[in-house]
């Protein structure tokens, strides 16, 4: 088990009677890559803002890297990072210039950060546009330009909230790989998003808030367990004809967990990808194999289904 | 703080804002020392004391004196550099990622008021300077050690008047969302104050203390008291009777009506106050501005300090 980083205690924010978060407890180890899942006005904001010092709980607890946010909101900020959902730089400044003014905040030394911002920038991808003014930039542009500015300082911890909104596929691809990026450099992220296949692409982890409870906490092939059922895969095969031969045959390949017949199709949940070994079952018992399709456990089912629920 | 503050002074510097703000001024201060020179020849006599102060306070013809002008744009700066303090900061985006920064709370709004006091600082002491220098050149009579502290005391009371209007303005950025309301209800303030207040403190005066066709001194002085005393609830009249004071020393007190009797009734000769009577007499004007922009600066902090930043 690694460090933990995050970690709340029944943590509650009431806002003049709505209660926004409620007795949310969170831990998150160091280097994962934790997403952070909710309809609009679940709270996942709000959680960030409380674990950043910027708000304050009603009840419970926080502790970032081992310090309160309440109390010592500086000590925190120092090592966190945060993207927030709409960021904004100051628009007549050159990118370079706002992540000066990010290092200068950070009590950076001059030596110290102007050979890494310029590595930074090279990173993200804006050399050639460091000493244009802000207000020129592309959306996609300005969120490789804010994890620019979380990466200035180092941060152990950095929160992410919708950091691909708005944003071209390649631009997409672009950022997810920077937070990969980030996390291999032993950054622990928290990445609340909207776009489950960009979360299932990249996190370790997922934990889901509904009306400001967390309902589902853990990896998604656990989560996917718990609430679709079955194994990792489900397998579609189509066969000449379904007899009861061959569906217990299929059964009796290692690792199928369950076939179930529907007309000429086969459903058949595994835990790994098993299609050779289902193709050869069906083919040894004479039947046709007309076609067959994969399916892992989409972040989106298991999603709608605990928001559902709650 | 000092980075927020380097930030926010080299952003004033470099803006257009500022290029028009200084503009005006320096046309401010041209037009003073013309004025100056058109007219001061029929004011100074030969026993006339004070005459580079004279210098700032001759007004033309049709043209105002310098003091006015000042005390005409000294306002419009502060505002100008306070109204959009912290609500473009919230509208840009910028706020959450700055309060993110390990920075106390308190650095970024008072970086920001400290970098505007020095840019209007700046503006003031140059434009005294530029119209003392040009006068010194051309009327070329330098200015007594008086004068100069006169015009020292000047130039701080009117840096305090322009803090007062920028707390003003910030104040109004901390409270509305958007830039524009806050610019729109500093300046609707201002108005009322520089216009509006001396109309209508005159009216009540005199639904107070009527002035008959033939009025007595005591009902004179009553109906000037009360007009002096609502007119000071403007800062834009305290700002006035300060600078007038210190500018003109023969005058010896704010009730006109006292100084007009007074001259009339004993036939005195008006003599110049000392440098530290005029002070003296300035000390509640210049306390009542230090206070206003006090309490401006102090809300708008308060307000700042406990708002607490929401999920939008």
């Amino acid at each position: 088990m690694g460090q933990v980083v995050v970690e709340t205690n029944n943590l509650t924010k009431t806002y003049d009677g709505f209660t926004a978060v409620d007795g949310l407890n969170l831990r998150i180890e160091e280097g994962e890559i934790f997403g952070f899942l909710g309809p609009n006005g679940a709270g996942k904001t709000t959680t960030i803002l409380m674990l950043l010092g910027l708000t304050e709980p009603s009840s419970g607890t926080a502790q970032v890297c081992g310090y309160n946010p309440t109390r010592e909101p500086l000590k925190v900020k120092r090592i966190v990072g945060y993207l927030p959902e709409s960021v904004g730089f100051y628009e007549d400044l050159t990118a370079r210039q706002n992540l000066e003014y990010t290092a200068e905040l950070n009590n950076l030394r001059k030596g110290e950060y102007e050979q890494k911002i310029t590595d930074l920038l090279a990173t993200v991808g804006l050399s050639k546009v460091a000493d244009q003014q802000v207000s020129t930039f592309s959306r996609g542009m300005r969120q490789r330009l804010g994890i620019a500015d979380i990466w200035v300082k180092e941060p152990k911890l950095a929160f992410l909230d919708e950091p691909t909104i708005g944003i071209d596929p390649e631009g997409i691809d672009e950022i997810l790989k920077l937070i990969v990026n980030m996390a291999k450099r032993k950054i622990t992220i928290i990445f609340c998003s909207h776009q489950l296949e960009q979360v299932q692409k990249i996190c370790t982890r997922v934990g889901i808030l509904a009306k400001g409870h967390l309902v589902a906490d853990g990896s998604i092939d656990r989560l996917g367990d718990k609430a679709v059922g079955g194994g990792r895969y489900r397998i579609e095969a189509e066969v000449g004809q379904v007899s009861p031969q061959l569906v217990t045959s299929l059964q009796r390949v290692n690792g199928v967990l369950a076939v179930q017949a529907s007309g000429n199709s086969l459903l058949i949940s595994c835990d790994k990808d098993l299609r050779g070994q289902i193709a050869k079952a069906i083919v040894d018992s004479d039947n046709l194999l007309v076609g067959m399709k994969i399916e892992e456990h989409s972040l989106e089912k298991i999603y709608k289904k605990y928001s559902r629920e709650a | 703080m000092y980075a927020v503050f380097r930030k926010e002074l080299a952003d004033h510097l470099g803006s257009k804002r500022f290029a028009i703000l200084f503009m005006l001024v320096f046309l401010a201060a041209i037009l003073a020392i013309y004025v100056a020179i058109q007219s001061i020849r029929s004011v100074v006599t030969p026993t006339t004391e004070f005459v580079f102060l004279k210098m700032f306070t001759t007004s033309g013809e049709t043209l105002p004196s310098f003091p006015f002008f000042i005390s005409l744009f000294i306002p419009i700066i502060g505002i100008a550099l306070g109204f959009d303090t912290i609500n473009s900061e919230r509208a840009s985006g910028n706020l959450s990622r700055l309060l993110s920064q390990p920075i106390y709370r308190d650095s970024v709004i008072n970086g920001k008021f400290l970098a505007g006091l020095a840019v209007i600082s700046t503006m003031i002491v140059t434009v005294i300077a530029i119209v003392a220098g040009l006068g010194l050149r051309i009327i070329g009579v330098p200015p007594s050690s008086e004068e100069t502290l006169r015009l020292i005391a000047f130039a701080i009371i009117s840096i305090i008047y322009g803090a007062f209007w920028m707390a003003l303005a910030t104040l109004f950025s901390v409270f509305f969302n958007r830039a524009a309301t806050s610019m729109l209800a500093s300046i609707a303030l201002w108005i009322f104050f520089f216009f509006f207040m001396s109309m209508i403190a005159g009216a009540i005066a005199n639904a107070q203390a009527p002035l008959g066709s033939n009025p007595t001194a005591e009902e004179m002085i009553r109906n000037f008291g009360i007009q002096g005393m609502l007119g000071r609830i403007s800062p834009c009249t305290l700002y006035a009777e300060a600078t007038t004071a210190l500018l003109t020393p023969e005058l010896g007190s704010f009730n006109t009506a006292l100084m007009v009797l007074s001259t009339f009734t004993s036939g005195r000769m008006i003599t110049p106050l000392p440098f530290s009577q005029s002070l003296l007499l300035v000390w509640p004007q210049t306390v009542s501005i230090v206070a206003l922009a006090a309490i401006c600066f102090g809300v708008s902090y308060v307000k700042f300090m406990t708002e607490e930043i929401r999920a939008v």
